[in-house]
C-alpha cells in the first residue's frame, strides 16, 4: 500500500473520503444514513408500485356495483378469509362502500389520483413561484415591491379557506380544486426563491458573469437558479405533502374530485354520516392519505437534512 | 430602536389591508351565480330580481359598490346576510365565540402537549422518549383533521358510550341547558344596541368563561366535556409542529458552548435546560405558533362541520356555497385581518427577543 493510499484509507475510515463527489452523490448517501427518510421512500415506493400495477392488483373494477353479482350488502363490513370470515361467502378485505362497491379496489386506484394531485399541484405551484420569486429577487425595485405584497395578501388568508373561494369561483371539480390549491401554495415557493436570489445575486461568480458579458437572461437561468435548488426541493417535497392533505379536504368537503372518482378525501367525504354504523368506509381512506402524506413529510424532512451543508459530517 | 420597528412593520401592513379588502370583494363579485335567485328562489322574476339588485347596491358600478363597500366597513357597519336577513356583524358575534373557544383550546392544548414533550425528547436526545415523540409528531402532522375528527367521535362517542369516557360528538353545549349571560345574571343595565352590548354579547357567547364568570360550574363541565373532541382533532396538527420544532432548536441550543460553560460552572442540568437553552430557543417556536394559528383557522371550517358546531369557518362556508356576498365579505375580512394581526405580533415579539431581527 503506498502512502497516499493509506492514508485514503485512514480518512475513508474516518467517513472523509478524498474521491470528489457531487453534490447529490452526498445527498443520497446522507438520505440513507436516515431511518425515517428510508421509512418514508419505501412507503412512497410502494404507494408508487401501487398506482402503477392498480389494475392488475385491484380485485374489483373500482366502479362496478356488485349488486346481483355477488351476495353482498350495502356499506357490508370487511370479510377476511384468514381472520375468520366465512369461506361461502366474498372476499372483501375492506368491506362494500355506500354504492355496493369493493372499497379495496377503489382505495388501490386512489393512489394513483392522489400522487398525480401531488405532483400536479406542487409543479405548477413551483413553476409560477419560481418565476415569480426570481423576477423578485433579480430585479428588486417596484417589481419586487409588487409582486411581494400580492404574495402577501395571499399568505394573509388561511391556505384552505382561500382554496375554498377559489374553487367555488371557478366551479366544483378535481381540476379546478387543483389548480386552486395550486394558487395558494405560490407564495411559499416564491419566498424561497426570492430569498436565495438575493443572497446569490451579490455573490462573486455571479459578477465574474456579469462582467464577462452575461447577460440577465443567462445569470438568472444559468447561475443563479440552479444554486437555488436545494431549498426549493425541500420545499417542494413537504408541500406535496401539505397539497394532497388540502386536495383531500376539498373533496372532503364536496368541492374536489366528484363522485363516483376514487379519490380518497370524497370516498372519506360522501360516507362521513355513517362513521358509527360503518367505520370501515371513513377509516381506511383515511388511514391511505395519512400514510401518503407520512411518506412524503419523512422524505421532505430527511432531504432539508441531508441537504443541509452545516450538518455536513453528522447522521443520526 | 424597537419604536421604530414596529412603526414600519405596522406600515408594511397596510397595503396588504387593503388588498385584502379588494381580493374579498373581488372574491365576492366573481362567485358564479346570481344572489338574488340564490336567495330568492329560482323563479324570482326580472323584476323582483331588479329591485333586490336595488335596494343592495348591485346594480351600481363595480368600483362605485367597492367604494361604498370601504366607507361601509369604515364605520363598522358590513351589511347584512341575503339569507339569514340580519346585519352581519350580529352574525359574527354569534358564530365567532364558538370558534375563539375552539382555536384557542386547541393552541393550548397542543403548547401543554407539544412543548414539554419537545424539550424532553430534546434533552434525552435518542432515547425512546426521543423516538416515540418524532414518530408521533410525524404521524400527527399527517393526519386529515377530518378524519382524525370523526375516528376520535367514533371510539369515544359510540365504542365507550356506557363507559364515563364518553363524550358527545356534536354541539357545544346539551340543548335545553340553561346558560344564562354574565351581565343578566349580574343584573347589568345594558343599551339595546352598540359596540358595548356586542362585547357583552360576545364573551358571554364564550360558554367557559361565561360558566366561570358566574359560578355556572355544570355549564363549564357540560361545554367543556363537548370541547374535548373537536379540540383534540385540531389541535393535534400544531401539537406535532410544536414538539418537532421546540426539539429541533432546544437540539441546536444545547449543542452550543454556553450551555457547556454553563454545566461546566456547576449548575444543574434543569436549571441549564430551562434558563439557559429553552429560553433561547424559543424564537422559532413563537413563529411555529403564530403561523399554527392560521392552520386552526382553516382546519376550524373541517372540525366545525364534523362536529355540528355553528361557528366562523363552517358559515363562511355555508355562505361561499349560497354566494351570500354580505357575510363572505366580512367574515374573510375579519379572519384575513386577525390573520395579517398575528403576523404583526409574532414579527415584533420575534423583535423583541431577538434585537437583531430589528437592523434589518
Amino acid at each position: 500500500m503506498t502512502k497516499k493510499e493509506s492514508k485514503a484509507a485512514k480518512l475513508d475510515a474516518e467517513g472523509i473520503s478524498l474521491k470528489s463527489v457531487s453534490l447529490w452523490q452526498i445527498t443520497w448517501r446522507r438520505l440513507f444514513r436516515r431511518k425515517s427518510a428510508i421509512i418514508g421512500m419505501v412507503i412512497l415506493g410502494i404507494l408508487v408500485l401501487i398506482a402503477l400495477t392498480a389494475q392488475w392488483i385491484a380485485p374489483y373494477d373500482p366502479f362496478q356495483v356488485l349488486i346481483g353479482i355477488e351476495p353482498v350488502k350495502q356499506r357490508q363490513a370487511p370479510c377476511i378469509h384468514l381472520l375468520g370470515c366465512p369461506e361461502d361467502q366474498p372476499e372483501h378485505i375492506m368491506g362494500i362502500d355506500g354504492n355496493v362497491r369493493d372499497q379495496f379496489s377503489r382505495l388501490l386506484y386512489g393512489t394513483r389520483l392522489s400522487l398525480v394531485i401531488g405532483l400536479s399541484t406542487v409543479s405548477f405551484a413551483i413553476v409560477i413561484g419560481t418565476v415569480l420569486g426570481a423576477l423578485s429577487g433579480y430585479f428588486g425595485g417596484w417589481v419586487d415591491t409588487v409582486i411581494m405584497r400580492v404574495m402577501d395578501v395571499l399568505l394573509a388568508f388561511p391556505s384552505l379557506l382561500l382554496a375554498i373561494a377559489i374553487v367555488t369561483v371557478l366551479g366544483p371539480g378535481l381540476v379546478n380544486a387543483l389548480l386552486a390549491i395550486g394558487i395558494v401554495s405560490i407564495p411559499s415557493y416564491a419566498r424561497v426563491v426570492r430569498s436565495s436570489v438575493i443572497t446569490v445575486r451579490e455573490m462573486d461568480f455571479v459578477s465574474a458573469t456579469r462582467a464577462m458579458g452575461g447577460n440577465s437572461y443567462e445569470i438568472l437561468f444559468k447561475r443563479i437558479l440552479p444554486n437555488a435548488l436545494t431549498p426549493l426541493i425541500v420545499q417542494g417535497t413537504l408541500g406535496i405533502a401539505t397539497a394532497i392533505l388540502d386536495a383531500a379536504a376539498l373533496s372532503f368537503l364536496g368541492l374536489g374530485a366528484q363522485p363516483p372518482t376514487p379519490e380518497w378525501g370524497s370516498m372519506l367525504g360522501s360516507e362521513r354520516n355513517q362513521v358509527f354504523t360503518a367505520p370501515h368506509l371513513v377509516f381506511y381512506p383515511g388511514l391511505a392519505i395519512m400514510l401518503t402524506v407520512l411518506s412524503f413529510n419523512l422524505l421532505g424532512d430527511g432531504l432539508r437534512d441531508a441537504l443541509d451543508p452545516r450538518l455536513a459530517h453528522t447522521s443520526g | 430602536m424597537m419604536i421604530q420597528y414596529i412603526i414600519r412593520r405596522v406600515l408594511t401592513a397596510i397595503p396588504v389591508l387593503f388588498g385584502i379588502l379588494l381580493v374579498t370583494f373581488v372574491l365576492a363579485r366573481v362567485i358564479p351565480g346570481d344572489p338574488c335567485r340564490a336567495i330568492l328562489g329560482e323563479k324570482a322574476t326580472q323584476e323582483v330580481c331588479d329591485r333586490f339588485a336595488e335596494e343592495h347596491g348591485l346594480n351600481k358600478p363595480l368600483a362605485t359598490q367597492f367604494l361604498i363597500y370601504m366607507q361601509e366597513i369604515a364605520r363598522g357597519d358590513f351589511g347584512r346576510s341575503f339569507r339569514y336577513g340580519m346585519p352581519v356583524t350580529r352574525l359574527l358575534i354569534e358564530r365567532l365565540p364558538t370558534t375563539f373557544e375552539l382555536s384557542v383550546s386547541a393552541l393550548i392544548l397542543s403548547m401543554i402537549v407539544g412543548i414539554p414533550l419537545g424539550v424532553i425528547s430534546a434533552v434525552k436526545h435518542n432515547s425512546w422518549v426521543d423516538v416515540g415523540t418524532m414518530v408521533w409528531a410525524n404521524t400527527g402532522v399527517s393526519m386529515p383533521v377530518f378524519w382524525l375528527g370523526l375516528m376520535l367521535a367514533y371510539v369515544f362517542s359510540l365504542l365507550l358510550r356506557d363507559t364515563p369516557f364518553w363524550l358527545p360528538p356534536s354541539g357545544r353545549v346539551t340543548a335545553g341547558l340553561a346558560a344564562p349571560a354574565f351581565y343578566v345574571v349580574w343584573g347589568w343595565h345594558v343599551p339595546e344596541e352598540g359596540l358595548w352590548l356586542a362585547l357583552l354579547q360576545f364573551l358571554s357567547r364564550l360558554h367557559i368563561f361565561n360558566g366561570v364568570v358566574t359560578g355556572n360550574w355544570k355549564l363549564v363541565g357540560d361545554a367543556l366535556k363537548h370541547l374535548i373532541l373537536p379540540a383534540v382533532a385540531l389541535g393535534t396538527i400544531p401539537m406535532a409542529l410544536i414538539a418537532r420544532m421546540t426539539r429541533s432548536s432546544m437540539l441546536e441550543v444545547l449543542g452550543q458552548d454556553y450551555i457547556r460553560t454553563a454545566r461546566a460552572k456547576g449548575l444543574s442540568k434543569i436549571k441549564v435546560v430551562l434558563k439557559h437553552a429553552f429560553r433561547n430557543s424559543l424564537l422559532p417556536l413563537v413563529t411555529v405558533i403564530g403561523l399554527s394559528l392560521g392552520t386552526l383557522l382553516g382546519g376550524a371550517v373541517l372540525t366545525e362541520t364534523i362536529f355540528g358546531l355553528s361557528g366562523v369557518g363552517r358559515t363562511l362556508y355555508e355562505a361561499i356555497t349560497a354566494r351570500d356576498y354580505g357575510i363572505v365579505q366580512a367574515f374573510t375580512v375579519v379572519i384575513a385581518v386577525f390573520f395579517v394581526a398575528l403576523n404583526l405580533i409574532v414579527d415584533i415579539s420575534y423583535a423583541y427577543l431577538d434585537p437583531r431581527v430589528r437592523l434589518d
